[in-house]
């Protein structure tokens, strides 16, 4: 019994890590379409700035901070000199659905290389703003942290704030309507280019402060990054892709799956895990665990 | 010359001309009807009007203004709104949200607010269903909503896309009485986009019948209605 408990703790810190890359992937997909594979290079670029400045300031929350607004200009660049440029060029046909998969995932080891010079290929790690070391109840001692807890609820203060932005506010009314139909937002009197540019940037500092909890207690290199998205992008299908409620429901189910492979079955398992959750979840609902008859939610 | 003035209008679609060297003009206060079959141009006529489309050449201006070359966003700002085919609304946000979003380039709501009110005035069924999702509504509950969300944003010059498109002869009956009762009250001009030619015409001060990307036609809606010639070839009755 306890050991189910810890299980479902640390599945659901796990979880939230993952619903924040996840959440990222969707934002960009419903409003532009592209799966963005660069997403974990923008996440690893946004992250060395945050270790960065919390290694000189030693205060993790100001690197925390950097990586947010780092990760917010550089999603809000590549969406203003990447997609916007590409989508000019590839008007129809199959180019406009493989350009810019292509330019992701170049995009992606552009980054990778600029961090590798910069930074070098070493392992970093990041003084974690908490302890990592298990709560102790009574006698015994659970894996389930400090810095377990101050993810969960950093995660959880992100995800109310950007439902309020999105079910409360002007900003995400444009948001939801051009991801919904682009041309009635934009007869509407929405600019949905400038809109859709803001969308990247909320993807991109979400995928920042992924890049910095996974950091808290891992290690960073250029590669580090890479399972998160990963595992992101199998929550976001599991959400059904369109749906940023999805998607976060999605990564719990995968994080708590995956920590239950890792504590029963086996560490080697966890990998392939995470595919398997994925079939099981496309073969009983295809379009993912939101998808009720053809309308979209938010 | 104020009102909308539409000359030598060319708009293609790759190697199709899909509207050749269109000419017309509404007076301010004035429904125009543009009625034609399907493929004549009509819908592409609008999308060049509101800027969703761009066209090759020609002029049309609002009240001396040129329109063409506009962004759809910048038209809105100018007081011309735009309501596509199919019953334009976003289905999965609520009717609430759908108004909302005809305003949502203004910067005070308090505005937005006040004219929502006035919409759901003359829609009291909308008011009803303000915090339901728009996919619940029916189809002439939509279109009602289409035109509701246009409203918000006060139009002056308003374009309406086949609002008859998909509903029951009943509905489109109240649709049309809605849409030549709110034009009189608004004062509003507006171009009426339709293949419902006799009740479209019978709203109209002025027809517009488009064939082929031309215009064939153009003058009373009253004697368009009575030339027996025009009524054989386009108006099929």
């Amino acid at each position: 019994m306890q050991k189910l408990l810890e299980t479902l703790l640390i599945g659901v810190s796990t979880g939230s890590i993952y619903a924040l890359m996840s959440l990222a992937l969707v934002l960009v997909w419903r409003s532009t379409r592209v799966v963005n594979f660069a997403q974990a290079g923008q996440a690893m670029l946004s992250t060395y700035i945050g270790f960065e400045i919390a290694s000189r300031s030693e205060i993790f929350w100001l690197g925390l901070a950097c990586a947010i607004t780092a990760g917010a200009l550089l999603g809000a660049g590549v969406d203003f000199f990447f997609m916007r440029v590409l989508f000019k060029h590839a008007v129809s046909g199959p180019a406009v659905v493989v350009a810019p998969v292509i330019a992701t995932l170049g995009l992606l080891g552009l980054i990778r290389s600029i961090v590798g010079l910069i930074w070098g290929g070493e392992f970093k790690s990041i003084e974690a703003p908490a302890s990592k070391d298990g709560f102790t109840i009574g006698q015994t001692t659970i894996p389930f942290s400090a810095l377990n807890l101050l993810i969960i609820t950093t995660v959880s203060l992100i995800l109310i704030t950007l439902a309020i932005i999105f079910q409360r506010t002007n900003l995400g009314l444009s948001l939801r309507a051009s991801a919904y139909a682009p041309e009635i937002a934009q007869l509407a009197g929405i600019k949905t280019g400038r809109t859709r540019t803001i969308g990247w940037a909320i993807a991109g500092g979400v995928g920042g402060v992924a890049g910095m909890l996974v950091t808290s207690y891992n290690f960073l290199s250029p590669y580090s990054l890479d399972l998160l998205l990963v595992f992101g992008f199998i929550a976001a299908v599991i959400g059904g892709l369109e749906s940023m409620v999805g998607s976060v429901i999605g990564a719990l189910t995968l994080g708590i799956g995956l920590t239950f492979i890792l504590n029963y079955v086996g560490t080697s398992l966890v990998f392939i895990g995470g595919f398997a959750v994925l079939v099981v979840v496309l073969l009983l609902k295809p379009d993912g665990i939101m998808a009720r008859g053809k309308v979209r939610r938010a | 010359m104020s009102g909308l003035q539409v000359r030598a209008l060319s708009v293609s679609h790759g190697a199709i001309q899909a509207l050749r060297g269109v000419s017309f003009s509404v007076e301010v206060g004035e429904l125009a009807a543009v009625i034609g079959s399907n493929g004549a141009g009509k819908t592409t006529l609008l999308r060049a009007l509101s800027g969703l489309n761009r066209p090759s050449s020609g002029s049309a201006q609002w009240n001396e203004c040129e329109m063409l070359g506009e962004r759809p966003d910048a038209l809105v700002r100018r007081g011309i709104s735009h309501v596509s085919e199919g019953k334009s609304v976003i289905p999965e946000l609520s009717v609430k949200e759908n108004l909302v979003l005809g305003g949502i380039w203004r910067s005070n709501k308090g505005d937005t607010n006040a004219a929502i009110a006035e919409v759901v005035e003359l829609f009291p069924i909308l008011g009803q269903r303000m915090s339901q999702s728009a996919d619940t509504l029916s189809g002439g509950e939509r279109q009602m909503l289409a035109i509701g969300r246009a409203l918000v944003s006060r139009p002056k010059l308003l374009l309406l896309d086949e609002p008859s498109l998909g509903l029951a002869p009943l509905i489109i009956e109240q649709i049309f009485a809605t849409i030549d009762q709110l034009r009189r009250k608004l004062g509003l001009t507006v171009v009426l986009v339709e293949q419902n030619a006799m009740s479209a015409l019978e709203i109209a001060d002025t027809g517009i019948i488009i064939n082929l990307g031309e215009v064939v036609a153009f003058g009373k809606a009253s004697e368009l209605i009575d030339d027996p010639a025009l009524r054989a070839a386009y108006l099929g009755y």
